[in-house]
C-alpha cells in the first residue's frame, strides 16, 4: 500500500506526541519513586533525582511482605490462564465452526450472561463459596476459569473463527477428517495468534483483579499485589516516595513479562491465520 | 449428517456447565435474594416480594438515582472517547512506518498496569497542588483544575485515567485491521481513490465487526467500573463519584444488606442487557462479515 510523505509524517508526528503522552506517567512514577520527600515537593517539578534514593524501594518493600504477595499473584494467575487458554477456544469451537441445532440460542443466553453484571452472580456467590468453606481460600478466583475460561474469551475467539473460510472445513471433511482433528490441526494453528491475546488478557485481568481477591481474601497472608498495595495506600497516605516505590515494583514485573511474551504477541496479532 | 449436535454439545460442555454453575445458579439465587430482606447480621430473613424494588424507584434511596445519573454520563463520557481514540490510535500504528513495534509497546504498556498502581499513579499525576499535570497547566498559563477532588471535574478526570489503558481496545482493532487484505486497497487505488475513499469504503466496513466488539464491550464496562470508585475517590467527594457498582458494593459488604443489593444488581443488569440489546439490532444494518457465516 502506496502512502504519501505528507500524510507518513504527519503520522509519526501523531504517534510520537501519543507516545509521550502515554510514557510521560511511567516517567513521573520512575522519578518520584527515586525521590526524596524534599525533592518531590519541589516547584516547579524536577525530574532528575538528586541523588537517587534506590533505598525507597527497600524501605516500601520491606514494610509489608510484598515477597509473599507476588508468590499468591502468580499462582492466581498461572492457574486461571490455563483453564481459560484450554476452555475457551473448545467452547468457541463448537459455537462457531460446528452446526447444531439450538447453537446460537444457546450462545445467546451465554452472551447475556456476559452483559450480566458481575455484581448479580457475586453476592450468591460469595455466600456459596463461603458456604462450602472456600472463604478466604484461592478456589473462587481459579475455578471457574477452568468451566469456559470467560464468556468475554469465547466471544472474541468465536468473531475471530466466524472469520476463518468455512472451505477449510469442508476440504478436511471430504479428506475424512472429524471435529477433532479440524480444531487441532486447522483452527488451533491458524487462531495462534487470537489464542495469545486471550492468554495475555487473561493474564492481565487475573494481575489486574481486584474485587475478586478483595472480597474472597481475608487474611494478610493470602493478599494479592493489587490488595498489598491498596492496603500500603491506607497506611501511608501522603508518602509519595514510598507509594511510588512500592507502585514500580508492582507494575515492574507485568511489564517485564510483556516485553518477553510480546514478541510471540506482536507475531500473534500481524498473523490473522486468514493468509495462511 | 456429522453428528453436529452431538459434537456441538460436546465442545460447548465445559462452557454451558459453567454457565450453569457460576452464573444462572447464582443469578436465579440472586433474583431470589432481591426479594428478602437478607442482612448478614439479622438473625430472620423474610420474604418481602417487590419491597426492595419499590423502595429503590420510590425516591426513598436518593443514593440510587444520584449513582445511576452518575453512571450514565460517565458511560456517554466514556464509550465514545474509548472507540473514537483507539481506532485513530490504529489507523497510526497501521501505517507503514518505522518502529511500528515500538508505538505499539509504548501504547499498550499501560494497560497492564494494575488497576491499583494506575490509581496511585493518577492521583499522584492529578494532584492540585503538586502534581504534573496542574504543574504543566501553570506553565502553559492554562487554568488547572481540582480534578478528582471537585465535584464537577471528578466524572471526567475518571474517564481522563481510564483513557491511559486503552491499549487492549487498540491491538483488538489493530488485529482487525491488519486482517484486510491488501488487494482492496490496490483495487482502490488502481481506480484512482486516495486515503479517505480507503477510509470510507474499505477500513471502516471491514473493521465493523471490531467496532460493534470494541463498543459492546466499553458499554458493559463502562457500565461496571468499580476500581476507580475504591481506589481513587472512594466514591467522593460528597458522593460525587458514588459509582452504581461501588454504591452496590458498600451496600452488600459494608452495610450487609444483601437483599437490597441484590435488587440493586438486578436493575443494573436490565439496564445493561437494553443498552447492549440496542447495539445488536442495530448491527444487522452495519456489521460486514467477510466469513460469510449461514447459519
Amino acid at each position: 500500500m502506496r502512502q504519501s510523505k505528507l500524510a507518513l509524517s504527519a503520522g509519526y508526528a501523531a504517534l510520537f506526541l501519543i507516545s509521550a503522552l502515554f510514557i510521560i506517567p511511567f516517567v513521573w512514577l520512575l522519578r518520584s519513586s527515586l525521590m526524596d520527600l524534599s525533592q518531590i515537593f519541589t516547584m516547579p517539578p524536577e525530574w532528575i533525582p538528586r541523588p537517587f534514593h534506590w533505598d525507597n524501594f527497600h524501605r516500601a518493600l520491606t514494610t509489608l511482605p510484598f515477597g509473599t504477595f507476588f508468590t499468591n499473584t502468580f499462582i492466581i494467575v498461572v492457574g486461571v490462564l490455563i483453564g481459560t487458554v484450554v476452555t475457551s477456544s473448545i467452547a468457541a469451537f463448537g459455537f462457531a465452526r460446528i452446526r447444531w441445532k439450538g447453537r446460537d440460542a444457546i450462545f445467546g443466553i451465554l452472551m447475556s450472561g456476559m452483559m450480566l453484571p458481575a455484581a448479580v452472580t457475586l453476592i450468591p456467590s460469595f455466600l456459596g463459596w463461603k458456604t462450602l468453606g472456600f472463604y478466604d481460600t484461592y478456589y473462587p478466583l481459579i475455578v471457574p476459569a477452568y468451566f469456559g475460561g470467560g464468556i468475554f474469551n469465547i466471544f472474541l475467539l468465536r468473531q475471530f473463527y466466524l472469520t476463518i473460510p468455512r472451505d477449510f472445513d469442508e476440504a478436511a471433511f471430504v479428506d475424512g477428517a472429524n471435529y477433532f482433528q479440524i480444531y487441532g490441526r486447522i483452527i488451533m494453528p491458524l487462531s495462534r495468534s487470537v489464542l495469545i491475546v486471550v492468554a495475555l488478557f487473561s493474564f492481565l485481568g487475573t494481575w489486574n483483579d481486584f474485587m475478586g481477591p478483595l472480597i474472597y481474601l481475608k487474611s494478610d497472608r493470602l493478599f494479592t499485589l493489587a490488595l498489598g498495595l491498596q492496603m500500603f495506600q491506607g497506611t501511608y497516605t501522603a508518602q509519595w516516595d514510598l507509594l511510588m516505590a512500592a507502585s514500580a515494583a508492582v507494575v515492574l514485573p507485568c511489564v517485564v513479562v510483556f516485553l518477553i511474551g510480546q514478541r510471540y504477541f506482536l507475531e500473534g496479532i500481524t498473523l490473522t491465520g486468514l493468509k495462511g | 449428517m456429522r453428528k453436529g449436535l452431538l459434537y456441538g454439545l460436546l465442545f460447548t460442555s465445559p462452557a454451558i456447565l459453567g454457565f450453569i454453575i457460576f452464573t444462572l445458579g447464582p443469578m436465579a439465587a440472586s433474583l431470589g435474594l432481591s426479594l428478602t430482606d437478607y442482612n448478614v447480621f439479622k438473625a430472620h430473613t423474610a420474604f418481602v416480594g417487590f419491597d426492595n424494588y419499590s423502595r429503590l424507584f420510590s425516591g426513598e434511596d436518593d443514593l440510587f438515582y444520584k449513582s445511576l445519573g452518575i453512571t450514565f454520563y460517565f458511560v456517554l463520557l466514556r464509550v465514545p472517547a474509548v472507540i473514537i481514540i483507539s481506532f485513530v490510535v490504529a489507523l497510526l500504528l497501521n501505517m507503514n512506518v518505522k518502529g511500528r513495534a515500538v508505538f505499539r509497546t509504548i501504547i499498550y504498556l499501560p494497560s497492564i498496569v494494575p488497576a491499583v498502581a494506575s490509581a496511585m499513579i493518577w492521583m499522584w499525576l492529578l494532584n492540585p497542588d503538586l502534581g504534573l499535570i496542574n504543574s504543566a497547566l501553570r506553565w502553559l498559563h492554562l487554568p488547572t483544575s481540582n480534578w478528582l477532588y471537585s465535584e464537577s471535574s471528578v466524572i471526567p478526570s475518571v474517564v481522563l485515567t481510564t483513557l491511559w489503558g486503552i491499549g487492549g481496545t487498540v491491538i483488538i482493532f489493530l488485529a482487525g485491521l491488519s486482517g484486510i487484505p491488501k488487494q482492496y486497497y490496490e483495487a482502490i487505488e488502481v481506480d484512482g481513490g486516495g486515503w479517505y475513499s480507503k477510509l470510507r469504503h474499505i477500513t471502516i466496513p471491514m473493521v465493523t465487526p471490531t467496532i460493534f466488539f470494541n463498543t459492546i464491550m466499553a458499554i458493559i464496562g463502562s457500565f461496571q467500573v468499580f476500581n476507580e470508585a475504591y481506589i481513587l475517590t472512594q466514591g467522593g467527594p460528597n458522593n460525587r463519584s458514588l459509582f452504581y457498582v461501588f454504591y452496590l458494593w458498600r451496600t452488600a459488604f459494608q452495610d450487609t444488606e444483601m437483599g437490597y443489593a441484590s435488587a440493586l444488581a438486578w436493575v443494573l443488569f436490565i439496564i445493561i442487557l437494553f443498552f447492549t440489546f440496542i447495539v445488536f439490532k442495530t448491527s444487522k444494518s452495519w456489521v460486514h462479515y467477510e466469513g460469510g457465516e449461514r447459519a
